[in-house]
C-alpha cells in the first residue's frame, strides 16, 4: 500500500536562474547599466566608439598595399571606393620598411645588425632566466628560426645566413650543455655587436676588450692588498693606459697583419629603429652600473661623495633631454681639447648614458631606500664589508625592488630616442619618415609613416610593460 | 686568539690612509676632490682654449641688444625692435603658459581616467585602459607632430569663412563658419578668440620689462577676498552645525559673495570683448592662438594624463578595502565613500607622482620645438642662438632657466607633500 | 652595449689630436675625407637622394674642394646642418667647409667669426604665393601670415621689409625647408619667404607648381657661399680656388668632356693658352704654392665640371627648378661671377 506520505528519493533538476540573473542579460545589467550613472556612461562611451569607429574603420577598409607613388595610391582608392573615399597607403611602407628599420644602412649588410639582435636576445636569457637550461635552449632555437626567416625576407646571401646559423647553433650547443656559460656571451654582446654594427678591423672591438680584461685582472689583483675602491682606481689607470697609448698601435698593426674584419659602415648611414635600438640598449645597459655608482654615493656617509652625486642627479634630472641633447651637438666640443672631433651617435649615445645613469640612480635609491634597516644590521652582524654587503645582501633585493622602475625608465628611455632627430640623427619618427618624403613619388604623405612607427613603438613598449609585471609578479617573495 | 690586544700604539702610518677604515674615508674624499678639480680644470682650460682658437669671448651684453626677428605668440609686448633678453622672458613666458595649462587640464583628465578605469562599468573600465596603453606607450614627439598635423589639414582656411556679397544674394552658406555664436574660428593657423577688453582699467607698469597689469591684479585680489569670505561664511556654518545640529542653508550666500564683487568690479572697468573679425588674409581683433601652442597643450595633456591617471589609480588601490567597507558600513554613498574616505588618503600616495608628472610637463615642454613652438629653446635656445653665435652662454642660460623650474617646482610640491603627509603621533 | 666605442673613441680622439695639426688642410689631408656641412636636403643646392647619393651645386663645391686636396671628388662626408646649427657645427670643427646657401653678411664676417671665401650663388630674398590669393606685389601682403625658416637672415630681412613698408604680418617660424612648404602647401600660412632659388626649387617640388607665384620683389641681397673658420687663410684659399677653378673651366671652355683633350693639346703645344696650361698643372706646378696636388685643377673638371655645368646639371632650365643663369653668369656674359686671374 501507498504510504500517504510523499518521500522524494532522487534530486529534482535545478531550475535555470531567472532571465535576469543569468546569461547575457545579467552581464549587460551587471557590467553596463548597473546604475543610472553607469548607463549613462555606457551609452556615452558606446556612441564615442562608434564615432570613432565611423572615422577610422572606413579609412582603414580602403587600404592599398601596391602602388608606386601617392598619386597611383590616390587614384588607386579612388578606383576601387569612389571617388570621395579616402584610405592609407600602406604601399609606402611596403616599398620603405627596410629604411624604417636600418635607416640608410647598406642592404647587403642587413644581416648583421639582424644577427646582432638575434645574439641580444639569446645573451639576455641568462639574466632574465638565470641558467635555466630549458629557457636558454628555447630562446636560442626560437631565435635561430626567427634569424633564419628574417634574413631570408632581407635577402641575405645563403654564406652569410650560414655563418650566422653555425653561430647560432653553437651557441644553442652551449645552452643545452652548459647553460650558465651563456653568461660569458653576455658579457662579450658589447663588443659583438658594436663589431657587427659598425664593422671594420675585428681588432677595434678585440682591443677595446682587451682594455676592460686588462681592467678585471688589475682589479682582481690589487683588491686583495688595497681594498675594493682603490683597487678600481688602480685597475681604472692601467686599463686607460691602454686604451689610450697601446691599444691604436696594437690593434693597428694586427689589423694590418690580419686584415680581419667586415665592411666599415659610417655611423650617419645607421638610422631607423636600429639607431632607436643601438641607443636605447647601450643608454640603459650602461647606465645601470652608474646609476648604482650614484645611488650608492647618494646614500654615502662621506659628505663630499653625498654630495658631488646629489647635484649630479638633480642637474640632470632638472634639465630637459633635449637641452642635453643640443648640449652634445653645440657644447661638448667646447670642453674637449681643441680640435677633437668625434661622431654625433657616439656623444649622442654619452649624454643619454649621463642623463639615464641621473633617472636609473633615483629608482635604485627608491630600491634602497625600501628596504628594511635590519638587512643593513643584519649585514653588519655578519661581519661583511661595505661591498660584499652591498654585492651579498643589499643590491640583489634592492635591484629586485627596482625592477619595474628600470623598466620602465627604460620605456621612456627608448621613447626618447626619437628625440635624437632634432639634432640630425636619422631617428625612425622623424629622420625617416622625412627622407621618405624628400622622394617626390612620396611627397605629402603623413599618416601611414605615423602609424606604422607608432605601432612598432607601440608593440614594443606594451610588450616591455607586460613583460615588467610578469617579473614583477614572479619576483615576488614576500607574502607568499 | 688573544683578548683583547693593547691598544696600537699611538702614531699614524701612512699605510692607515688605505688600510684603517677610520681614515680610508678620508683617503677617497680628497683623491676624489683632487680628481674632480683636475678634471674641472681641463675642462675649463679646454673651453678658453677652444674659445681663443675661434676668437671668441664670454659674453652676455647681447641679451640688450636689439633682437630683430618677430615672435608670433607673445604674452607681453614684443616687436623686432626688443632685445635679445626680452625675447628670453617671451619664450619663459609661453613656456610656463603651456605648462601651466598642461599640466591643470592632465590633472583633471588624469584623475577623472583614473576614477573611471576601476568603474565596474565594463565597457568604460576597457575604454579608459585603452587609452592610457595607448597614450602610454607611444612617444610623445609622435602625438605633438600628429595632432598639429591633424589641425593643420583639416581645418579650413580663412577664405573659407568669407561670405561674399553674390554668395548672400545666391542664398549660399560660406565653406566654414565660426563657432559659439560667431566668437572663435578656427582655421588651419590657428584659433581665434576673443580678447577682453577694458573700457576704462585701472593701468599697468613695468617691472623689469615685464608689464603688469593692474586690472588684473585688482581682479584676483577681489576673487581672493571672497574666496576668503565665503570661508569665514563656511566656518561659522559648520560653528552653527556643531551647536545645534542642523547646517544653515549657505549656498546662495556664497554665490552671492563669490560672483557679486568680481561682476561688479569687470562691470566698474567696462568689461567688454572685442571679436575675431574675417579682414584681408586672415582673421583680425581677437586673440589668435596658434597651431603649435593647441598642438602642444592637447598633446601633452592627453599624454601627460595618462601618467596622472595611473598615479591616481595606484593610490586608489593602496587604501585597502576595509576603509570603503567601513565606509558603506556607516552609511554613505559611493561617491562620499570616494570624496570623504578614499580620496584624502589615496591623495598622500597619489602627490609625489603627480609632483614628478609636473616636472616632466615642464620639461617635454622643450619638445613643441618640433613644431617650431616659441618657448624658451625657441627663442633664447633657438633663433637667438643663432643670430648671435653664442652657443656657450645661449645654451648655459638655458639650461639654467629649466633647472630653477624643476628646482622651484619640486620644492614647493615638497612643501605641499610635507603638509598633507599622515602626522604620526 | 657601447661603452667600448666610447672608449675607443676617447682613445682615437686622444690620438687625433695629439696628431691634430695646425691648419684643416692638414687635418684633411690626414684624414683622407672632407667633412662639409651641406643642406638637411633642398633640391638643386644640396640634398640626399633615397639611396644617400648628394647631390647640388653646394654639393658640387665640396666635391671640387675634395677633388682637389684628396684627388678624389668622392671623399666627401657630406653633415647635414639645419640653419640653426650650421655656424656652431663649423666653428667647433665639426665640419671643415661650410657650403649650405649661407648668406655673407657683416656679423657673421665679423662676429661670428667666420670668413667667407667665395660667393657660388648670387641670391635675393622673395616671397612666394598662391595664385589664387590675388595678389601681385609683396607690399599687398599686409596683416598675412608668412612663414619662414628660423635661423636665417631671411627672419631678419623679412622683419625689416614689412618695417620699413608699415605693413604688419604673422611669422610662423618653421625649422626647414620641408615643414615650411608642407605648412605652406595646407595653407597656414599665406607666403612662403626664403631665397629666390630655394623658392623656385620648393616650388618645382609642390604637386601643382602652375598653382603658385613667385612675386616680383627681391627684398635683399644674399650672396651665398663657402664659409671657413676664421683665422685658417691657408685653408680658405683652398676653398676658393678650388671653386675659381670651375669658374675659368667655364671660362676657358674646359669641361668633363673635353678636359684630357685639352691637357693633350696643351702639353704638345707649349704655345697653348698660358692660363690653361698653368690651370692644368701642363707648366709648372702651381698645386704646390697651396699645399695640394699640381694636377688639383683637372682633378676638379675631370671629376666634377666646370661651373656652367654643374649649374645646368643643378639648378638650369633643363631642371624641374629651371633658374637662369641671370647675375650667375660669368662676368664676359653680363653676370657677376668673375674669378681672378690664375697666375
Amino acid at each position: 500500500m501507498a504510504s500517504p506520505l510523499f518521500v522524494r528519493n532522487e534530486m529534482l533538476p535545478s531550475l535555470p536562474p531567472p532571465a535576469r540573473e543569468s546569461g547575457v542579460v545579467k552581464w549587460l545589467r551587471e557590467n553596463l547599466f548597473s546604475s543610472a550613472l553607469n548607463s549613462v556612461l555606457t551609452v556615452l562611451a558606446g556612441l564615442a566608439v562608434l564615432w570613432l569607429a565611423s572615422f577610422i574603420l572606413p579609412w582603414l577598409a580602403h587600404g592599398v598595399w601596391n602602388a608606386s607613388s601617392v598619386a597611383e595610391c590616390r587614384e588607386k582608392v579612388a578606383a576601387s571606393f569612389g571617388p570621395d573615399a579616402a584610405g592609407p597607403c600602406w604601399a609606402v611602407i611596403r616599398l620603405r620598411w627596410n629604411q624604417f628599420l636600418f635607416g640608410l644602412y647598406p642592404q647587403a649588410e642587413y644581416w648583421r645588425p639582424t644577427t646582432a639582435a638575434a645574439l641580444l636576445m639569446v645573451s639576455l636569457s641568462p639574466v632574465l632566466y638565470y641558467g635555466l637550461r630549458r629557457a636558454a635552449l628555447n630562446i636560442t632555437v626560437t631565435m635561430t628560426v626567427l634569424l633564419v626567416l628574417a634574413l631570408i625576407g632581407l635577402g641575405t646571401d645563403w654564406l652569410h645566413i650560414a655563418i650566422s646559423v653555425a653561430i647560432m647553433l653553437a651557441l644553442a650547443a652551449v645552452a643545452s650543455v652548459a647553460p650558465k656559460r651563456l653568461l660569458w656571451l653576455t658579457l662579450l654582446f658589447p663588443f659583438i655587436a658594436f663589431f657587427l654594427i659598425w664593422g671594420g678591423p675585428v681588432w677595434t672591438a678585440v682591443g677595446a676588450l682587451a682594455g676592460f680584461v686588462i681592467f678585471a685582472g688589475v682589479w682582481f689583483l690589487a683588491q686583495k692588498s688595497v681594498g675594493v675602491v682603490v683597487g678600481a682606481g688602480i685597475a681604472l689607470v692601467v686599463a686607460s693606459l691602454w686604451w689610450t697609448s697601446l691599444q691604436g698601435t696594437v690593434t693597428g698593426a694586427l689589423a694590418t697583419a690580419l686584415p680581419w674584419g667586415l665592411p666599415y659602415v659610417v655611423s650617419d648611414n645607421i638610422g631607423g629603429f636600429l639607431l632607436a635600438f643601438v641607443i636605447g640598449i647601450t643608454a640603459i645597459s650602461a647606465s645601470l652600473p652608474i646609476g648604482v655608482l650614484l645611488a650608492l654615493g647618494r646614500r654615502s656617509d662621506m659628505p663630499l661623495i653625498h654630495s658631488l652625486s646629489v647635484g649630479f642627479i638633480e642637474f640632470f634630472r632638472g634639465v630637459p633631454l633635449i637641452t642635453v641633447l643640443f648640449a652634445a651637438n653645440f657644447l661638448l666640443l667646447y670642453f674637449l681639447p681643441p680640435r677633437t672631433n668625434f661622431d654625433l651617435i657616439l656623444r649622442v649615445i654619452i649624454v643619454v648614458i649621463i642623463f639615464a645613469s641621473a633617472y636609473i640612480a633615483e629608482v635604485i635609491r627608491g630600491g634602497l631606500a625600501a628596504l628594511p634597516r635590519g638587512q643593513y644590521e643584519a649585514a653588519d652582524a655578519l661581519g661583511l664589508d661595505y661591498w660584499q654587503a652591498q654585492r651579498l645582501i643589499i643590491m640583489p633585493q634592492a635591484l629586485k625592488i627596482s625592477i619595474p622602475g628600470i623598466v620602465s625608465s627604460f620605456i621612456g628611455l627608448f621613447k626618447d630616442t626619437t628625440l635624437v632627430a632634432l639634432v640630425g640623427l636619422m631617428d625612425p619618427l622623424q629622420g625617416v619618415t622625412k627622407i621618405v618624403r624628400s622622394d617626390n613619388a612620396w611627397k605629402g604623405i603623413y599618416w601611414e609613416p605615423y602609424i606604422f612607427v607608432g605601432g612598432i613603438f607601440f608593440i614594443v613598449c606594451f610588450s616591455m610593460s607586460r613583460y615588467s609585471m610578469y617579473l614583477e609578479r614572479k619576483l615576488k617573495t614576500d607574502h607568499r | 686568539m688573544s683578548l683583547a690586544d693593547p691598544a696600537p700604539k699611538a702614531g699614524f702610518r701612512l699605510s692607515q690612509l688605505i688600510y684603517d677604515t677610520r681614515y680610508r674615508s678620508y683617503t677617497i674624499q680628497v683623491v676624489v676632490l683632487l680628481l674632480l678639480v683636475a678634471v674641472l680644470i681641463w675642462l675649463v682650460n679646454n673651453t678658453i682654449a677652444n674659445l681663443a682658437v675661434r676668437g671668441k669671448d664670454i659674453n652676455f651684453d647681447f641679451l640688450w641688444s636689439r633682437a630683430g626677428y618677430d615672435i608670433g605668440q607673445t604674452l607681453i609686448p614684443y616687436t623686432n625692435d626688443s632685445t635679445h633678453g626680452r625675447a628670453l622672458v617671451i619664450g619663459l613666458l609661453n613656456t610656463l603658459l603651456v605648462a601651466v595649462l598642461a599640466s591643470f587640464f592632465a590633472t583633471v583628465l588624469g584623475v577623472v581616467v583614473g576614477v573611471l578605469r576601476l568603474s565596474n562599468n565594463w565597457l568604460v573600465a576597457r575604454l579608459m585602459t585603452v587609452y592610457v596603453e595607448v597614450f602610454r606607450n607611444i612617444p610623445l614627439l609622435l602625438w605633438i607632430i600628429l595632432v598639429f598635423v591633424i589641425l593643420g589639414e583639416t581645418r579650413p582656411g580663412p577664405k573659407d569663412f568669407k561670405v561674399t556679397p553674390e554668395m548672400t544674394a545666391a542664398g549660399q552658406e560660406p565653406a566654414a563658419s565660426m563657432w559659439f555664436w560667431d566668437t572663435v574660428a578656427v582655421t588651419n593657423r590657428g584659433t581665434n578668440i576673443p580678447r577682453p577688453l577694458l573700457e576704462h582699467g585701472i593701468g599697468s607698469f613695468e617691472i623689469l620689462g615685464v608689464p603688469i597689469n593692474l586690472s588684473v591684479i585688482a581682479t584676483i585680489l577681489v576673487l581672493i577676498g571672497s574666496v576668503w569670505v565665503n570661508r569665514i561664511l563656511l566656518r561659522k556654518a559648520t560653528a552653527v552645525q556643531e551647536a545645534t545640529g542642523t547646517r544653515p542653508t549657505t549656498w546662495w550666500k556664497s554665490l552671492l559673495i563669490l560672483v557679486v564683487p568680481v561682476v561688479a568690479l569687470l562691470a566698474a572697468m567696462g568689461l567688454h570683448f572685442e571679436y575675431p573679425e574675417l579682414k584681408g588674409f586672415n582673421f583680425q581683433g581677437g586673440i589668435l592662438v596658434f597651431h603649435s601652442f593647441t598642438a602642444l597643450l592637447v598633446a601633452l595633456t592627453l599624454y601627460s594624463a595618462t601618467y596622472i591617471a595611473e598615479a591616481v589609480r595606484a593610490g586608489i588601490q593602496a587604501i585597502s578595502r576595509g576603509q570603503s567597507e567601513a565606509a558603506h558600513a556607516l552609511g554613505l554613498r559611493p561617491g562620499r565613500t570616494m570624496s570623504l574616505v578614499i580620496m584624502p588618503q589615496a591623495l598622500r600616495v597619489i602627490i609625489p607622482p603627480l609632483i614628478s608628472q609636473y616636472l616632466n610637463i615642464t620639461k617635454n615642454t622643450t619638445l613643441g620645438m618640433a613644431i617650431s613652438y616659441m618657448d624658451l629653446k625657441g627663442t633664447l635656445g633657438g633663433i637667438t642662438l643663432n643670430q648671435t653665435g653664442r652657443e656657450l652662454e645661449c645654451m648655459l642660460l638655458m639650461m639654467l632657466i629649466y633647472l630653477a623650474l624643476s628646482l622651484l617646482i619640486s620644492a614647493l610640491m615638497n612643501i605641499y607633500n610635507n603638509a598633507v603627509r599622515l602626522k604620526e603621533r | 652595449m657601447k661603452k667600448s666605442v666610447f672608449l675607443g673613441t676617447v682613445a682615437a680622439a686622444t690620438l687625433i689630436a695629439g696628431m691634430a695639426s695646425a691648419t684643416t688642410l692638414e687635418d684633411v689631408k690626414a684624414r683622407g675625407q672632407l667633412l662639409c656641412g651641406s643642406n638637411t636636403g633642398l633640391t638643386g643646392f644640396g640634398a640626399p637622394d633615397a639611396s644617400g647619393n648628394w647631390t647640388g651645386l653646394d654639393v658640387d663645391v665640396c666635391r671640387a674642394v675634395a677633388a682637389a686636396v684628396l684627388g678624389d671628388s668622392t671623399k666627401v662626408k657630406f653633415v647635414p646642418l639645419t640653419g640653426e646649427t650650421r655656424f656652431t657645427a663649423l666653428q667647433s670643427g665639426e665640419v671643415d667647409v661650410l657650403i649650405r646657401n649661407s648668406t655673407w653678411t657683416y656679423s657673421r664676417d665679423t662676429d661670428l667669426k667666420l670668413d667667407f671665401v667665395a660667393v657660388n650663388y648670387y641670391d635675393g630674398q622673395g616671397f612666394m604665393v598662391k595664385k589664387d590669393l590675388g595678389v601681385s606685389s609683396a607690399k599687398e601682403l599686409d596683416g598675412a601670415t608668412v612663414c619662414i625658416q628660423s635661423g636665417t637672415t631671411t627672419e631678419l630681412n623679412l622683419a625689416d621689409f614689412f618695417k620699413t613698408n608699415k605693413i604688419s604680418y604673422t611669422p610662423v617660424n618653421v625649422a626647414d625647408d620641408a615643414e615650411a612648404l608642407r605648412q605652406f602647401e595646407a595653407g597656414a600660412c599665406d607666403a612662403y619667404t626664403t631665397d629666390a632659388s630655394g623658392l623656385a626649387a620648393s616650388r618645382a617640388g609642390l604637386s601643382n607648381p602652375q598653382d603658385y607665384v613667385i612675386l616680383p620683389e627681391i627684398i635683399s641681397k644674399e650672396p651665398l657661399g663657402p664659409a671657413v673658420r676664421h683665422g685658417d687663410s691657408a685653408w680658405g684659399d683652398v676653398v676658393r680656388w678650388s671653386y675659381f677653378t670651375m669658374l675659368i673651366a667655364e671660362e676657358k671652355g674646359i669641361t668633363k668632356a673635353n678636359v684630357d683633350e685639352i691637357v693633350k693639346a696643351a702639353t704638345d703645344d707649349t704655345n697653348y693658352d698660358p692660363e690653361v696650361r698653368r690651370l692644368l698643372g701642363v707648366d709648372g706646378d702651381m698645386g704646390k704654392l697651396m699645399g695640394v696636388d699640381a694636377k688639383w685643377a683637372y682633378n676638379i673638371i675631370k671629376q666634377v665640371g666646370n661651373y656652367g655645368e654643374s649649374f645646368e646639371a643643378n639648378v638650369g632650365t633643363n631642371t624641374p627648378i629651371g633658374l637662369a643663369r641671370g647675375l650667375n653668369a660669368l662676368w664676359t656674359q653680363g653676370g657677376l661671377q668673375y674669378a681672378p686671374p690664375l697666375r
